[in-house]
């Protein structure tokens, strides 16, 4: 198999979840009871044999840093290869980037240096199970010059999807032309921030970029070379959990309750989802717990009632507490004889006896890390 | 609790104290259990193995370097330890060691008994020159400081301390006792005596200074007469020879789990908020080598009562005064009570589990009948590793299964 070397944008899109992302980049925000959404992109990666990845960052990284460590749990602990973060660095007035094509300028060298014959970029906002080994056929047998991932979907409620690129495809799929989309009513072949294209190709890419000093890896490389450049999209069809709201964070978590979803994410084998492990002791049910419909991470503690919720690990429910429709982030502490419904808490919240938070499907109730109630 | 003399002793390439963990038992008193691995690495509290609590002790005890002595079916415990990175006893110096029996240049040899298991390995012991060796059992269930009681060995310049638990005198006839003197210097050992004249019975936890262990083991050796264990040769002969011996009191929750019954009751304990165990101290994490699982779905219609349960595992049935180990499937309208399963099996819809050990990769089919409720019988079941109990089976309370069990 050709090699691959790996880059994720851990920031790109750290604004769109802002409640999630006050505290750390979109790439450590925490999903489904014991993960953060890095989690999916680098075993993807990984699952699909690319050991050497480069990890952009920029801002609020030190949750991430926290969080990767030595890359060990995803055995990127390596002499060769492995994971290298790759923190802002600049000279002169431009020391911070903004867009991925600023980021890829800056990290030159690292892309220089390596060995590999491909790049994989992706960002980092989304749940799924990729096979790239797919993705690597696709492009090899197209011939192509780079493959764009995509997926076809509505792009429909402005304050739910945000703007778009989508891409005009031929029937062999040859990008024709790619444009942005907001608020179309209609189905789009929608880009999910995922590449692969040739190191080499990457490199004279983005030397070009910094000799012409254009900005946008989608409007400068993308768009401007779909004549040029034998673009291809290539559809993934299987589930794509897509943060780019609050309201999305709470939908994408949801949809991990059902049994199929949760097959097809973390029950693939060779595919298996990897994440830092805490050592938490399994979870505890007491003698009045009551829980229907739920995901539970370990070290939980729970004697009330949950339903249709999740508990990521360390959360407590006290006696008489009831937990509807909720997400209760890592250490969240519920006493007794509480109601929560519709609420999303981050890190380490306590709310103590006899308090009623009630939110509803379409207002949560986000409270911020380390908040008592 | 992890800032200590450490760092000193990698410039000086020595440890203070190293740890001996006597791993090789077959432990045949459980049976099926242990068909195709050793005791230490039976399946215990829903995501552990039982090996997981020597290790986590040593390893908050400060104890960077344990030598492992594997000998019965040392293959899944061998990759279980692995480079021991779970317990943080992947080190550059140090860490945690497998030894297993090995042919050396004049003579081969399994290991003997458990003094001998050490003498073989005295090499290892004398790498990192250190002044206490600790021996420790790995099939028990307890969390212990060994620090204290190095400290405790060390105030008393001892040669040897064991650590000891004082057991309800009725009990005390099952164990090894010490009776001491009111400075817990120890008088004499008695080997499960017929009538007990104290209740500190031994935990098969001992620090040796290193010394006396090296001599005492190096004459053990000569001594054809000798069983080479520790119990029956090495302690009476030092006692007889006028060493010091302290026994060290433990208080504290402690388990031998070397029968199905107390591996069940051990496993039980486990369970409510005011477990003795208490797996939830963050200061006393047990560590173990994690797989990589969702976390566990509760299904819609499902109860779950008093139980533990982890990674993996999806419930849609009736879960009561039960552990189930990691990516345990509980399928509509099963009831699994009173029982603790292991991991990847499968308990189909219908099925009824009552007061039972299930090993891993079993399944139970559908409508099958597994043991009988507690309250009816006295007899634990046990089902064995990659067995299949067909749809509509019975298994009769007592049963010791290590094949399939057909059905209608």
């Amino acid at each position: 198999m050709a090699s691959i070397l790996g880059i994720i944008f851990s920031n790109i899109h750290n604004k769109e979840v802002f409640e999630i992302t006050q505290v750390r980049t979109i790439a450590s925000a925490p999903i489904g009871g014991r993960y953060r959404l890095i989690d999916f992109t680098l075993s993807n990666l990984v699952n699909h044999g690319v050991n050497h990845i480069g990890l952009v960052t920029k801002s609020n990284f030190q949750s991430l840093m926290d969080h990767i460590g030595s890359g060990k749990e995803w055995d990127l602990a390596r002499k060769t290869g492995g994971l290298v973060i790759l923190p802002p660095y600049g000279i002169n007035e431009d020391t911070i980037y903004n867009t991925r094509l600023e980021a890829l300028k800056r990290i030159i060298s690292f892309i220089n240096s390596a060995k590999e014959e491909y790049v994989i970029l992706t960002d980092c906002y989304h749940v799924c199970n990729v096979d790239f080994s797919d993705l690597l056929d696709f492009h090899i047998q197209k011939n192509a010059d780079i493959t764009c991932v995509y997926r076809t979907q509505k792009v429909a409620n402005d304050s739910y999807y945000l703007p778009a690129n989508a891409f005009v495809l031929a029937p062999n799929k040859r990008v024709l032309s790619m444009d942005v989309v907001e608020n179309v009513n209609e189905e789009a072949n929608v880009s999910v921030d995922m590449w692969i294209l040739k190191r080499e190709l990457l490199l004279s890419l983005v030397l070009d970029a910094m000799n012409f000093n254009s900005h946008s890896f989608n409007k400068d490389i993308l768009k401007q070379n779909v004549n040029n450049l034998k673009i291809y999209g290539y559809k993934f069809s299987g589930f794509f959990g897509n943060i780019s709201s609050l309201q999305s964070y709470y939908d994408v978590n949801m949809q991990l309750l059902k049994k199929e979803v949760r097959q097809e994410l973390f029950e693939v084998k060779g595919r298996s989802i990897y994440t830092k492990v805490r050592d938490s002791a399994p979870t505890l049910y007491c003698e009045n717990a009551k829980i229907t419909n739920s995901l539970i991470a370990d070290g939980c503690i729970i004697d009330g009632n949950v339903e249709n919720s999740i508990l990521f690990r360390g959360v407590k429910v006290g006696k008489g507490s009831v937990i509807k429709n909720s997400i209760l982030n890592q250490d969240t502490d519920v006493s007794e004889k509480t109601s929560l419904e519709y609420v999303v808490t981050d890190k380490n919240v306590k709310i103590y006896n006899k308090k009623e938070i009630k939110g509803s499907a379409s207002h949560l109730i986000y409270v911020k890390k380390d908040a008592s109630i | 609790m992890y800032f200590c003399t450490c760092e000193k002793n990698v410039m000086l390439n020595k440890k203070e104290c190293v740890a001996m963990l006597l791993a090789g038992g077959q432990g045949s008193r459980l049976h099926v259990l242990t068909n195709r691995l050793a005791k230490p690495a039976v399946s215990f509290g829903a995501k552990y193995r039982i090996i997981d609590f020597p290790l986590s002790n040593c390893i908050h005890s400060n104890i960077d370097t344990v030598g492992v002595l594997t000998q019965y079916q040392p293959l899944i415990l061998n990759d279980y330890i692995g480079n021991g990175q779970p317990w943080d006893l992947d080190r550059v110096f140090g860490g945690v060691h497998i030894l297993s029996p090995y042919q050396g240049k004049d003579k081969t040899d399994w290991y003997r008994g458990t003094a001998n298991a050490i003498y073989q390995n005295v090499n290892f012991i004398q790498r990192y020159n250190p002044e206490y060796v600790l021996i420790l059992s790995g099939d028990h269930i307890y969390k212990m400081d060994y620090s204290k009681m190095l400290r405790f060995h060390k105030e008393n310049k001892a040669d040897c301390t064991i650590a000891v638990i004082n057991v309800p005198m009725n009990e005390a006839s099952r164990f090894g006792i010490m009776n001491t003197n009111d400075s817990m210097k120890i008088l004499e050992f008695e080997e499960k005596p017929k009538v007990p004249k104290s209740t500190k019975a031994s935990m098969g936890v001992y620090i040796f200074s290193a010394e006396a262990l090296y001599k005492y083991l190096e004459e053990d050796e000569q001594d054809i007469t000798s069983e080479n264990d520790f119990g029956k040769n090495i302690i009476p002969k030092m006692l007889k020879n006028g060493l010091n011996l302290y026994a060290y009191t433990f208080e504290g929750y402690w388990r031998d789990v070397g029968t199905i019954t107390s591996l069940w009751e051990a496993n039980m304990d486990l369970l409510g908020v005011n477990s003795e165990v208490n797996l939830q101290d963050p200061n006393w994490r047990i560590l173990s080598r994690n797989d990589a699982f969702p976390p566990q779905l509760i299904g819609e219609n499902s109860t779950i009562v008093n139980s533990l349960i982890t990674e993996g595992c999806l419930v849609e049935g009736t879960v009561i005064n039960s552990l189930l180990s990691c990516n345990v499937k509980v399928a509509k309208g099963a009831v699994v009570k009173d029982s603790v399963i292991f991991e990847n099996t499968i308990i189909e819809s219908g099925a009824i589990v009552n007061y039972s050990i299930i090993d891993q990769d079993v399944i139970i089919g559908k409508k099958s009948i597994v043991g009988a409720p507690k309250e009816e019988t006295n007899k634990i079941t046990v089902i064995g590793s990659y067995v299949e109990v067909e749809a509509k089976a019975k298994v009769l309370p007592g049963a010791i299964v290590d094949s399939t069990i057909k059905g209608e």
